[in-house]
């Protein structure tokens, strides 16, 4: 007994986190991809106290400015005061792309949780209670044979007004779009999760867990929830790269935020009119999406593999 | 096979009318009033009778009731009778829009060409481009050549639609001015010259979405050749002496387009529902631009109708994708 106690203190306590870790960072494109998603993230957190101007600001005087590295080649309106330039009422960009990632990404990161809680609360509950399977799962595939973005897109037009009304225009289309993309992206996270559940029920402890009388409350979040963290976090980087885009995509077809209220996408729908003679208008937005999609798709791929017990450690 | 089929088939049914029901209902909320552009000096009880003849007079499970009869039986009668020359319509009320107060099925008639050549031939291609690319990449399992593609294609899935689509037309027609940034769909293609003008302002709105194809097929493709390539009987045929070329191209390559085929028949309703945005960035008057105008004009029975019909497109392609992958695989069995 004594002996045993020995050797286990003397083996370095490592939690099965760092292992992920470490297989994370032999993932180049990976590491590449979290450190941009942290600088972006801190460029839209920390962006207004550096950059103190005031993205609704009209400026008419100073309409149409070029950005600095056009303007310091040829012979066309600019200022270092606006380094990538303004708009045709003389909005600042680059506080606007501050501005607009602040909601960009608030969107995306709440909706992905959302479709994550709705994906794993369903995805469980199938798994778990063999009565609730057959009906969940029917409903899991009812709703992915729906066209979703048309439906998205009715739903945007339908409820806009009425939550327009009940929670003023900002909040209102805010609690729209991200309850919006929440429940017509959360099926595929409840079929995975559905499918390790079953997987995981079979296995001897939770056979022991039940056999010492542990309720199925305590099941859930003790036995079984930590076990298929690894496909949730995976389904989270997909969600939040797919949610950026949907909300991009509505913002592009007209049917997003109110143009006062810019986003990456609304910024982009709003330049393409104009793109033949400012077409840096449409690039900015336009890179800032891509970037922190392709980014997160990086980040996802990384995870996958990390979290893969059978690759980690090769 | 054949009860598996039927079986489904019958399945599906109430799969669609459960469907058609949630995008009823949905619509059901608009606040939208088709009356609303009328002119106010129409006495109330004149727009009454004009909102009946529009059919909003009725409670709503008649007016579901009535629009499921016109599109399962009086529109079909009409498309027999204009195929044929017969008459089994006989006159019947078809489906109206309420923005062209003309049938809804005409207006999809005039726009479903563009959305087919536009889309179809990026799918096309996109299938094309992808299934090379993704058998490459695995037997030269992480050569440049793989890294590269892998690269591409996380590139290809990770930039939306509308911004390859807006970069491209800053590039190529702004810039270059090699290809109009419009789609004209007035042009008739009757000669040479007018079938050049064609392909080129087809050629950006099928490269953005074939781009946006490929990168997920190709990704498929290498998966699947990879999980063949270490199988047994792989061994047993290079134990036997054969060529590599035949190994790869004979006896992988016929198992690993099985579970690929099945993606790429999924795949076909979403490429329709992708191409609303490209459609949108290319101005090019498919169905899906028709979608956003109806959506933007409280046109109730033309959004209904096209959501349907996208619906019953997702349906039908996963029912081919299910048939499909019993037919190829005949480990696979149904019954």
């Amino acid at each position: 007994m004594t002996e045993t106690t020995q050797t286990q203190s003397t083996i370095p306590v490592r939690n099965q986190w760092w292992d992920v870790w470490d297989q994370f960072k032999t993932h180049r494109g990976a590491v590449i991809g979290g450190a941009f998603l942290i600088f972006i993230t801190l460029f839209v957190l920390l962006g207004p106290y550096l950059w103190q101007v005031d993205a609704q600001k009209l400026d008419i005087r100073n309409k149409d400015l070029r950005p600095f590295y056009i303007g310091l080649f040829s012979d066309v309106k600019w200022s270092w005061s606006r380094p990538l330039g303004t708009d045709h009422l003389g909005r600042d960009i680059m506080a606007n792309l501050i501005q607009g990632g602040q909601i960009s990404m608030a969107v995306g990161w709440t909706a992905m949780i959302l479709s994550l809680f709705l994906g794993t609360l369903i995805g469980v509950l199938a798994g778990f209670f063999k009565r609730l399977d057959g009906i969940l799962m029917r409903f899991t595939d009812l709703v992915l044979s729906l066209p979703l973005l048309p439906i998205l897109l009715v739903m945007m037009l339908l409820f806009r007004d009425p939550l327009r009304a009940a929670f003023g225009p900002e909040t209102g289309i805010f609690i729209l779009i991200v309850s919006g993309i929440g429940i017509t992206s959360w099926m595929h996270t409840a079929r995975i999760v559905r499918g390790d559940i079953l997987a995981i029920k079979e296995r001897e402890f939770v056979l022991a867990a039940r056999s010492i009388g542990t309720p199925p409350r305590r099941m859930i979040t003790r036995h079984l929830l930590p076990n298929v963290m690894s496909p949730i976090m995976v389904s989270a980087t997909l969600g939040l790269a797919s949610a950026i885009i949907t909300e991009s995509a509505l913002s592009f077809l007209g049917l997003g935020f109110p143009s006062d209220f810019p986003t990456w996408g609304k910024i982009l729908f709003d330049s393409v009119d104009r793109m033949a003679a400012f077409p840096e208008r449409v690039i900015w937005p336009g890179l800032c999406i891509s970037l922190t999609v392709l980014s997160v798709n990086y980040i996802g791929d990384g995870l996958r593999d990390a979290l893969d017990p059978r690759i980690r450690g090769l | 096979m054949l009860t598996y089929t039927i079986r489904r088939l019958i399945l599906a049914v109430p799969t669609l009318l459960f469907i058609a029901l949630v995008i009823f209902l949905l619509l059901e909320l608009a606040p939208g009033d088709p009356m609303a552009e009328m002119p106010l000096t129409i006495p109330p009880e004149v727009k009454e009778k004009m909102r009946e003849a529009l059919g909003l007079g009725q409670p709503w499970y008649v007016r579901f009731y009535l629009w499921l009869y016109q599109f399962f039986i009086v529109e079909p009668q009409y498309w027999i009778d204009g195929l044929f020359g017969t008459n089994f319509a006989d006159g019947a009320q078809r489906i109206i829009s309420f923005q062209s107060r003309s049938p809804v099925f005409n207006t999809i008639a005039e726009r479903i060409p563009q959305t087919l050549w536009v889309v179809g031939m990026s799918y096309v291609v996109g299938v094309i481009i992808a299934l090379p690319i993704g058998i490459i990449s695995a037997v030269r399992q992480y050569s440049w050549f793989d890294n590269f593609g892998t690269f591409i294609s996380m590139v290809g899935f990770s930039v939306p639609t509308f911004f390859t689509g807006v970069l491209l037309i800053v590039i190529f027609s702004v810039n270059l001015g090699w290809f109009p940034s419009i789609y004209d769909t007035t042009l008739k293609v009757n000669d040479w010259p007018s079938f050049v003008k064609q392909l080129k302002q087809m050629a950006m709105p099928v490269f953005v979405l074939a781009l946006y194809n490929a990168a997920q097929i190709s990704r498929f493709m290498r998966a699947s050749m990879l999980d063949n390539l270490g199988q047994d009987y792989v061994r047993t045929a290079r134990a036997k002496g054969m060529t590599e070329k035949v190994v790869v191209l004979k006896h992988v390559l016929r198992n690993s387009l099985i579970p690929v085929v099945t993606v790429i028949a999924l795949g076909v309703p979403q490429v329709f529902g992708g191409a609303i945005i490209t459609e949108q960035v290319f101005k090019v008057n498919g169905l899906g631009q028709l979608l956003i105008i109806a959506i933007h004009g409280n046109d109730v029975p033309m959004v209904l109708t096209l959501t349907f019909i996208f619906a019953v497109l997702i349906v039908v392609f996963n029912l081919i994708a299910d048939i499909l992958y019993g037919v190829l695989d005949p480990r696979i069995r149904y019954d």
